[in-house]
């Protein structure tokens, strides 16, 4: 049955169309899944995004660093669809284009995010929380109707035992620790099995053992996912990824290793200060 | 913990459910079957009244399903209740017949006073009962709008919209007996709407559809769909972010609501025998809120106890002390917001906890 | 006190005693330099006024004129006005102020008060049909030669009904001396109006060219009777040169009339407006800087609005006085009320927008009843001191009442002050701080709580100054707020909330729309169709006409 026409006959936007056929057909075969070409966004003259061109190649594990304001949170709401860029095009894959569509298609596409602040449903069990990102028909029927398979439960329970809430599936997620709470958005990204995850400061708030694990899970998620991570940490950046992006003032600075990045001047510029 | 608040939860439930079965059996069996002047016998006045707050009591439960759980706090959720009300009213009307003072057999008397020669089309079908109960439902439905607009600005547009559409209802033009609505019923079904019979089992009918629409609505708040919505009142761009498409779950429970609040009002007209455009007035649809605020929102059964409590204060006391109902109404909304953030419902649970701790 | 003409009549032309009226006029005309009579005079011609048949009484008002007193116009008027009363007990005339069952009366004579009679106590005078249409000619010729160009100026048009050969000539006369240009205006286009009725064709063309740029009724009447066709289809004019003319005259006249009435929209619109703007201006304070949702927003106008009502009750003999007053009043009482309620109320609800807007709701309850028991459930009138109301007529198809002149440029000045206040202020500054970032203010030592509670006041005691304008324009009642905050919201979200310019353009642009809207849809329809667009733009751009940008707006 079309889950679209199901929808109480109210007819959703064009962009869902898209929604569930984009399923395992996103066309990376010249590499990239993720382009981004001479995006600009401005607020009030205030050019956020100036020119950005960005690649993200399927199942890399790229760190975005920049001083603040260089634009890392303006182009995650770019690809998310929380914002519309006044120029530029983005695409997933060859032919998917983001620009056309709205945060739930762009989702349910294989896009997921982690929020900077984390976002967790307090009011909900961290068990609720995961079943509600579980990658299934999220229409208003479907979801009255929805019971949750065996498969469905092991998969939950398995995404629990990766970020080490097992122990409290049954828990509220607001009395969760906050370094908890980061595992459990992760978990609710795993859950929908994305292509792309856009991870903005997972390791906020988190113990010195907790950022080892996260950097673990993290490095173990590469390959099957394309993972854009954002972080301030350079040491946390330094241990999981193979290649940076440096971003200052809306604009890519410089790409590379670690070391590269690190050695090159603009950079040391950049975030040692002159640059006012 | 989780425990003890789902079981005290569910005592509370069978509780309340047991009280309304009992009223809504039980007041009108004994109206039936014992003689007018036995004690057990209850006026007609009395049956009238129970009714009213049992659809008041739906009322409340409709708009607690999106305030309390989806965070929407509608403030023309009145308005449904009208529509409901209305089309009710207009089958009703047109079961008067000829028997109206001008007698025609078509046009109510409004449309004879105001020299109206045929019947606007929207009047047609509500001869039939099948059909005005397909409007009851369906023209808070189609009303229900889809927006991306939340929080305050939500609120003050459906006060808006409440509005306008209590101008619009004002004007004679409109069809709907303008300034005096809709009154002078006589028969539903064929049963005279005055006899304790119908007056009865109007109140049944009441209380079985507030038990029903209670327990749907347990039911759709136990269902993924509920979980969203709540998740929705708490984040609603991390909703998004998951890949749902939020505005058609809003619009989903907000249409739901509108249809409970449509019964509801369609319940409400045959037992008061009027329907006027007062009640699209932006204070009734306060006034609901304040119910809800008061039983405690997010329970769906605090719902039903604010709106019979409230209610049934208004009626004491607009009795006893016409003056001072606007101040104990204005201080409710001030003392329930400030100080019983949960309600009553929330006050006796936290009571509960603590004498059981 | 209106006296007798004290200007002379130079060129005085003889005319034939014919006519009871004119034979008055001129005998008054020719000694108009007289001495005034003596009071005993002039009390036996009024013994001849109260007693006697009708045609004593015709005498004696010709006599009165004759005295040539200055106190016989007064008498006269009165005598018209049906307020020239006799008394029965002291067999004296006396004219009366009131009209109730207890009449305030003043000697006829020597205009002192008489104190109060009764019903019983008097008798009218009364008139026949005929001989008040003479007794009105007779004034209007009188106050033609009175000293205030005003009173001669009523009299012209008064009498430009009923035009015969001897006014024209009296026209003519007053024309030679006449030294006001709008009284000589308004002579003139009597009398070029009579030359198009009749007489040489190129004088009736003349006449109608120079009259078709005159926006006045008479002319656009006149001109139109040249058009008509009688029953049978025959046009009454049977000259067509003439007719052409005048139906070009009339379509010209037509177009003015069209862009008149645009013109009285267009200024309707921006007074109901203003008093959009005046009431949502508070409130784009309140809600649209503070982020507060007052509810009782409305009833704080109310408070405004009774305290005019309280102030002209406490001095009835200085109206003007009373709404200066009031303003001041209005914005320290309203703004007490706000500080109140916010520092009771809001200051523990903050960050929770749904709660304040229900606990502001009960306030506005508690209000409303509170003034139903203090003052009573039914609305009070307040009055309008002399030069607000009345309209400015600037001709015959267009006048504007000054009451919603005056709110239009009050409101335009409370506007500018508030932006002042904002701009210019230590206060403003603080305001504008907080409202962009309160904890990077409070750190910089702003005392939040107490730039809240002012930012607040100040909001609300503009709602205060807004009642006192519309207690001149509607009734002050307990529903008064009511009525204004759905449309104050509405205001302020369609201007873009936190944008006080944007508020201004919102209130005077559905103003103007609703007024258009009202003759096409009549006013309730007109009130809906704005409130429905207005949802449905929100729909489509949830922060307004002018909304904020960047990373603020999105927290």
């Amino acid at each position: 049955m079309n889950p679209i026409s199901e929808n109480l006959g109210f007819e959703p936007p064009k962009a869902v169309a898209t929604a569930w056929v984009v399923d395992g057909a996103i066309d990376t075969r010249h590499g990239p899944i993720l382009y981004m070409e001479d995006v600009s966004v401005s607020f009030d003259g205030f050019k956020a995004l100036n020119n950005m061109s960005l690649y993200i190649d399927e199942g890399e594990l790229r760190c975005l660093i920049g001083p603040n304001g260089a634009g890392k949170t303006t182009l995650m709401d770019v690809i998310t669809g929380k914002t519309r860029p006044d120029s530029g095009s983005v695409f997933f894959g060859q032919t998917i284009n983001l620009l056309k569509m709205d945060e739930p298609a762009i989702a349910q596409a294989g896009i997921c995010r982690k929020f900077q602040k984390p976002s967790v449903f307090d009011a909900l069990t961290v068990f609720e929380n995961l079943e509600l990102a579980l990658k299934a028909n999220k229409s208003t029927w479907h979801s009255l109707f929805f019971r949750l398979t065996t498969e469905q439960c092991d998969r939950i329970n398995d995404v629990l035992l990766t970020i080490g809430l097992s122990g409290c599936s049954q828990q509220r997620a607001g009395i969760l620790s906050h370094g908890q709470k980061q595992w459990l958005e992760i978990g609710m990204l795993l859950m929908q099995e994305p292509k792309v995850m856009l991870v903005d400061e997972p390791i906020a708030g988190m113990t010195h053992q907790e950022i080892e694990r996260t950097a673990e899970l993290l490095l173990s998620l590469q390959g099957k996912h394309s993972l854009v991570v954002v972080e301030h940490d350079m040491e946390f950046v330094r241990s999981i990824a193979s290649k940076v992006t440096v971003l200052h003032e809306g604009t890519v600075l410089t790409e590379g290793t670690m070391d590269e990045v690190q050695n090159d001047p603009r950079v040391i510029q950049v975030y040692l200060g002159g640059s006012c | 913990m989780k425990l003890i608040s789902l079981a005290s939860q569910d005592k509370t439930t069978s509780a309340l459910l047991t009280v309304l079965l009992l009223v809504s059996i039980f007041i009108p069996l004994c109206n039936l079957l014992t003689a007018a002047d036995s004690p057990l016998h209850f006026s007609a006045y009395t049956v009238s009244l129970i009714g009213k707050y049992l659809t008041f009591a739906l009322l409340g439960l409709s708009l607690d399903l999106v305030w309390g759980y989806c965070g929407i706090l509608a403030l023309g959720h009145g308005a449904f209740f009208a529509l409901g009300g209305y089309a009710m009213g207009m089958y009703l009307m047109r079961q008067i017949g000829a028997r109206g003072v001008y007698g025609d057999p078509l046009l109510p008397d409004f449309m004879v006073f105001l020299n109206w020669k045929e019947l606007p089309w929207y009047w047609f079908g509500f001869n039939n009962f099948g059909f005005a109960l397909l409007m009851v439902v369906l023209a808070p439905g189609v009303l229900a709008f889809r927006s991306r607009v939340t929080g305050v600005y939500l609120s003050i547009i459906t006060q808006a919209l409440t509005y306008a559409l209590l101008l619009a209802f004002f004007r004679n033009e409109m069809g709907f007996g303008g300034n005096n609505g809709l009154t002078d019923f006589k028969d539903i079904l064929g049963y005279n709407i005055q006899s304790e019979t119908v007056r009865s089992m109007l109140l049944l009918l009441s209380g079985g559809a507030l038990i029903v629409a209670f327990l749907v609505c347990r039911w759709i708040v136990s269902t993924k769909l509920g979980r969203v919505v709540t998740a929705i009142r708490d984040q609603e761009s991390r909703v998004r972010f998951l890949g749902y498409r939020v505005e058609m779950f809003k619009l989903w429970i907000f249409v739901f609501a509108a249809m409970l609040a449509g019964v509801a009002g369609a319940l409400y007209v045959p037992q008061v025998g009027i329907i006027n455009p007062s009640e699209f007035s932006p204070l009734n649809s306060l006034e609901i809120v304040i119910w809800v605020a008061m039983g405690g929102r997010g329970t769906l059964y605090g719902a039903i106890v604010g709106a019979v409590l409230v209610n049934y204060s208004k009626t004491l006391l607009t009795g006893l002390l016409p003056d001072a109902w606007l101040f104990i109404l204005g201080g409710l909304f001030i003392v329930v917001t400030l100080l019983l953030p949960d309600g009553i419902v929330g006050l006796l649970q936290r009571k509960l906890k603590g004498q059981m701790a | 006190m209106r006296t007798l003409p004290g200007n002379t009549m130079n060129t005085f032309v003889p005319y034939p005693f014919t006519h009871f009226c004119a034979g008055l006029l001129l005998l008054f005309c020719l000694s108009a330099q007289a001495q005034p009579a003596s009071g005993q005079q002039l009390q036996d011609v009024l013994i001849h006024l109260s007693q006697g048949a009708m045609s004593e009484r015709e005498q004696a008002i010709k006599q009165l004129v004759e005295l040539k007193d200055p106190r016989g116009l007064p008498i006269l008027q009165a005598l018209l006005a049906g307020k020239l009363l006799a008394l029965k007990t002291e067999n004296k005339l006396v004219i009366a102020d009131g009209d109730d069952q207890n009449y305030a009366v003043r000697d006829a004579i020597s205009d002192e008060p008489n104190g109060m009679v009764s019903a019983e106590q008097i008798s009218k005078i009364n008139l026949t049909n005929k001989l008040r249409g003479n007794l009105r000619k007779i004034i209007g010729e009188l106050e033609l030669n009175a000293d205030s160009p005003a009173i001669r100026l009523a009299a012209v048009k008064a009498m430009d009904k009923d035009v015969d050969e001897r006014l024209i000539t009296l026209f003519q006369q007053r024309l030679t001396v006449e030294q006001d240009g709008k009284v000589k205006q308004a002579i003139q286009d009597i009398l070029l109006l009579q030359k198009i009725s009749g007489g040489d064709k190129n004088q009736r063309i003349q006449a109608i060219n120079e009259l078709k740029d005159h926006d006045s009724q008479d002319v656009f009447n006149k001109l139109k009777t040249l058009a008509e066709k009688d029953a049978d289809g025959h046009y009454l004019e049977t000259d067509s040169d003439i007719r052409n003319i005048a139906e070009s005259a009339i379509a010209s006249i037509n177009n003015r009339l069209r862009l008149y009435s645009a013109i009285e929209t267009v200024f309707f619109g921006l007074s109901l407006g203003a008093v959009l703007v005046l009431s949502a201006i508070g409130l784009a304070i309140t809600f649209g800087v503070m982020g507060v949702i007052n509810m009782a927003h409305g009833e704080l106008m109310m408070i405004g609005a009774y305290t005019t009502y309280v102030i002209q009750q406490l001095m009835p003999n200085q109206l003007g006085l009373s709404i200066f007053l009031a303003i001041p009043a209005a914005f320290t009482l309203s703004a007490l009320v706000g500080i109140a309620i916010e520092r009771g109320i809001i200051r523990f609800l903050y960050g929770r927008p749904l709660e304040t807007l229900l606990a502001t709701f009960g306030v506005s309850l508690f209000l409303q009843q509170a003034v139903r028991s203090i003052f009573s459930p039914l609305n009070r009138s307040v009055a309008t001191p002399e030069w607000m109301s009345g309209s400015w007529q600037i001709n015959d198809f267009l006048s504007l009442t000054w009451n919603r002149f005056y709110i239009l440029i009050f409101c335009l000045l409370v506007f500018v002050l508030l932006m002042q206040i904002l701009k210019r202020t230590k206060l403003g500054l603080e305001v504008r701080a907080v409202a962009q970032n309160r904890r990077m203010a409070k750190a910089m030592g702003i005392p939040t709580a107490r730039v809240d509670a002012m930012t607040f006041g100040l909001g609300s005691g503009i709602a205060g100054v807004a009642g006192v304008a519309l207690s001149q324009i509607t009734n002050v009642g307990p529903n008064l707020g009511q009525a204004y905050i759905v449309d104050s919201f509405m205001v302020v979200v369609f201007g873009g909330v936190g944008n006080l310019l944007g508020t201004l353009v919102a209130g005077f642009s559905l103003g103007i729309a609703n007024k258009f809207l009202e003759p096409l849809a009549g006013a309730v329809l007109a009130k809906i169709l704005v409130l429905v667009f207005i949802i449905l733009f929100i729909q489509k751009r949830p922060r307004g006409l002018f909304p904020q940008k960047g990373r603020a707006a999105d927290a």
